[in-house]
């Protein structure tokens, strides 16, 4: 049986996984970089609603809009000042450190607003907990909020880029920038709304992933985010459905590693799937390939 | 009359050298006539340790063209290492110059080794991938070693990855690493002048490997590695040469570091994630692949911090910031153009054409 509750606790935190895989997997497959602040941009996410919520005692709701909005605005601010300056820059390593940097930046804002105790983030889930088999199995209401948006966000985001104009560019543009251009696409736009989408995501990502791990630090979001961006590898990176199915697989994988092998090693498990998988398959199991031209 | 014909690198290896050779004799006369403060002296190995650092990921870095965020992986490695030689030879060697120099060989041997161990497989990957897969390496070796035990006793050595009890050691048994707890006691034989010798030897070997054949390779391979591949070029060899060149340099500031404290553990402030980034900022900040800006950077961001001590708080935040400036003003093209059309240098020119 508690075989069953692992598999259902790696379950949920896999949609969380799941859900910042894919901002990073938008992000890769149309702008050509790893968005390395993305982990902490769901830290700035839990902390509005923490603010907002615990804070000032707003409604729960309001809470999460404002943190929606704030993640939006700060991911087409970091775009539009970090890394649009170097989305032509000759090396590849400038914009990957300038990414870094944002990351740090961030990490350290939270830290000198908010100090570096952790704070005891208040679950915004209210449903009640499902129990089953006689109490045997229990499912918390936190779980079922993460696996319900997980899929609604999935699907969402799937009818969102298949079947509306602004998706299909994003399409374009992930395939050949200067062909989507000639086309009439406005690339730096379309680059913008990816970062947007990416930003509420990872906002609803960290109320989501503070809800199930109630501790708020200015560091909390750089270890999931890292271990986010192992899943959309793992799921091949640019492909939705491989984010859901990376983060799934990595999360099940974490949580079982904690109970059978050794907690202290969990993320070295984790790690290791990742060095792994780009060994044995780069691209990912649902990726595409991709081959290099001279 | 005939010139002193000097090397083609000469003037840049006097410069490099006597800077150093400078800053000890500066530093040897403030401490024998007590100008300096304690705190200060407290900070001159650790200083040491930051240039060593800084040269040896510029090497992987700058030279060799790909980002590595595990370097203070490998320098988790030395450390154990040199401590754990250091201490359990302690009663043998009873010199502290030999076995410092020998653990300084071992530490530097044995993150090599794991260096080109772990740069077999993951230097077919580029870029991004690369990045967070030495990431992922530097948080492995952190995490074993805060799970591995080992003792000594009279039947030798015992080793564990569950707790010190399950070691089985006889009475007069000792726990060596001890877990997440590490090492304590390491002797305390880091010096200043170690430190300055081994940053020469860490520029000898890097600045030769870099204007030698073998160095030439690997920034072809930075600059064009399919055109490198196509004039025969072996990538992976080369690759791993620096790579592994640059790991056991880190190995070495390693043992420095845990020779230089009394208690030595693997906590995520001195080799997690952090302290790879924060040797990147000083290689960023120095110059990606110029090795005495990077060695210059080193000391500076080091030593402002300690030297404003209102500003510590925001250290990490300067350093940031640091960081997206540079990258931006270094490598945005409209910057660069900016740069070239108002450069002094070019503006003096057309003054000058003019007249």
């Amino acid at each position: 049986m508690s075989f069953i509750s692992y598999l259902i606790n790696g379950i949920s935190l896999g949609s969380v996984y799941a859900i910042i895989a894919l901002g990073y997997t938008m992000v890769y497959g149309i702008a050509k970089m790893l968005n390395f602040a993305h982990g902490d941009v769901i830290m700035v996410g839990g902390f509005a609603v923490f603010f907002a919520v615990s804070m000032q005692g707003l409604p729960t709701i309001v809470g999460i809009l404002l943190a929606v909005i704030l993640c939006t605005l700060l991911g087409i601010t970091i775009e539009y000042i970090a890394y649009r300056p170097l989305r032509q820059a000759a090396s590849s390593l400038a914009v990957l450190i300038t990414a870094i940097g944002v990351s740090y930046f961030l990490q350290n804002v939270a830290l000198i607003i908010f100090g570096a105790n952790t704070k005891a983030f208040t679950s915004v889930v209210t449903i009640p907990a499902l129990k089953l088999a006689d109490g045997q199995i229990i499912i918390s209401g936190e779980t079922i909020v993460t696996i319900i948006s997980c899929i609604i966000i999935m699907t969402g985001l799937s009818l969102f880029i298949n079947k509306t104009k602004a998706g299909q560019a994003m399409l374009a543009v992930s395939e050949d920038k200067g062909a989507a251009q000639l086309m009439g696409i406005n690339v730096n736009r379309t680059i913008s709304l990816t970062f947007a989408i990416g930003s509420a995501l990872a906002a609803i990502a960290g109320m989501l992933l503070c809800s199930a791990y109630p501790s708020l630090t200015p560091y909390t979001g750089s270890m999931p985010g890292i271990k986010a961006f192992v899943a959309a590898v793992f799921g091949g990176i640019g492909s939705i459905p491989g984010a859901l199915l990376g983060g799934i697989v990595l999360g099940v994988i974490e949580i079982l590693g904690k109970a059978y092998i050794s907690s202290q090693m969990a993320d070295a498990i984790v790690f290791m799937v990742l060095i792994v998988v780009l060994l044995v398959k780069p691209t990912g199991i649902l990726g595409k390939k991709i081959q290099e031209k001279v | 009359m005939k010139k002193l014909k000097l090397g083609k690198y000469a003037k840049d290896n006097i410069i490099t050298y006597g800077m150093i050779i400078l800053v000890y004799i500066v530093m040897q006369i403030l401490i024998g006539t007590g100008n300096i403060s304690s705190l200060m002296q407290g900070l001159l190995v650790p200083l040491c340790v930051y240039v060593i650092l800084a040269v040896s990921l510029n090497l992987t870095v700058g030279i060799l063209g790909e980002l590595s965020l595990g370097h203070a992986g490998f320098m988790c490695v030395g450390a154990f290492v040199g401590a754990f030689f250091s201490k359990c030879t302690q009663d043998v060697i009873t010199a502290d110059l030999p076995r410092f120099i020998l653990a300084i060989l071992l530490g530097a041997l044995s993150a090599g080794v794991v260096g080109f161990l772990i740069g077999m497989p993951i230097l077919r990957l580029r870029g991004d991938y690369l990045a967070i897969v030495t990431l992922a390496f530097g948080e492995i070796i952190k995490n074993i070693i805060n799970v591995l035990y080992i003792g000594k006793d009279s039947r030798g050595l015992h080793f564990s990855l569950k707790d010190s009890l399950s070691l089985g050691l006889e009475e007069d048994g000792m726990v060596i690493i001890n877990g997440a707890q590490g090492i304590t006691g390491t002797p305390k034989n880091a010096t200043f002048t170690i430190g300055i010798v081994l940053i020469v030897i860490t520029l000898i070997i890097v600045l030769n490997l870099i204007r030698s054949r073998d160095g030439r390779a690997i920034m072809s391979i930075r600059d064009n590695l399919i055109a490198a591949e196509s004039i025969g070029i072996n990538i992976t060899k080369y690759k791993l040469m620096a790579f592994s060149v640059s790991a056991a340099l880190a190995g070495i500031a390693g043992v420095l570091y845990s020779h230089n404290l009394n208690s030595l553990m693997a906590t995520p402030k001195n080799f997690g994630y952090n302290m790879s980034i924060m040797i990147l900022v000083f290689v960023v900040l120095g110059g990606i692949g110029n090795i005495r800006g990077s060695m210059i950077a080193a000391v500076v961001l080091t030593l402002l911090p300690e030297l404003l001590r209102g500003l510590s708080d925001y250290r990490m935040l300067i350093y940031s910031v640091i960081l997206i400036v540079m990258m931006l003003f270094n490598w945005s093209p409209r910057l660069i153009y900016l740069r070239e059309k108002y450069s002094p240098k070019r503006l003096f020119k057309k003054t000058r054409e003019v007249r």
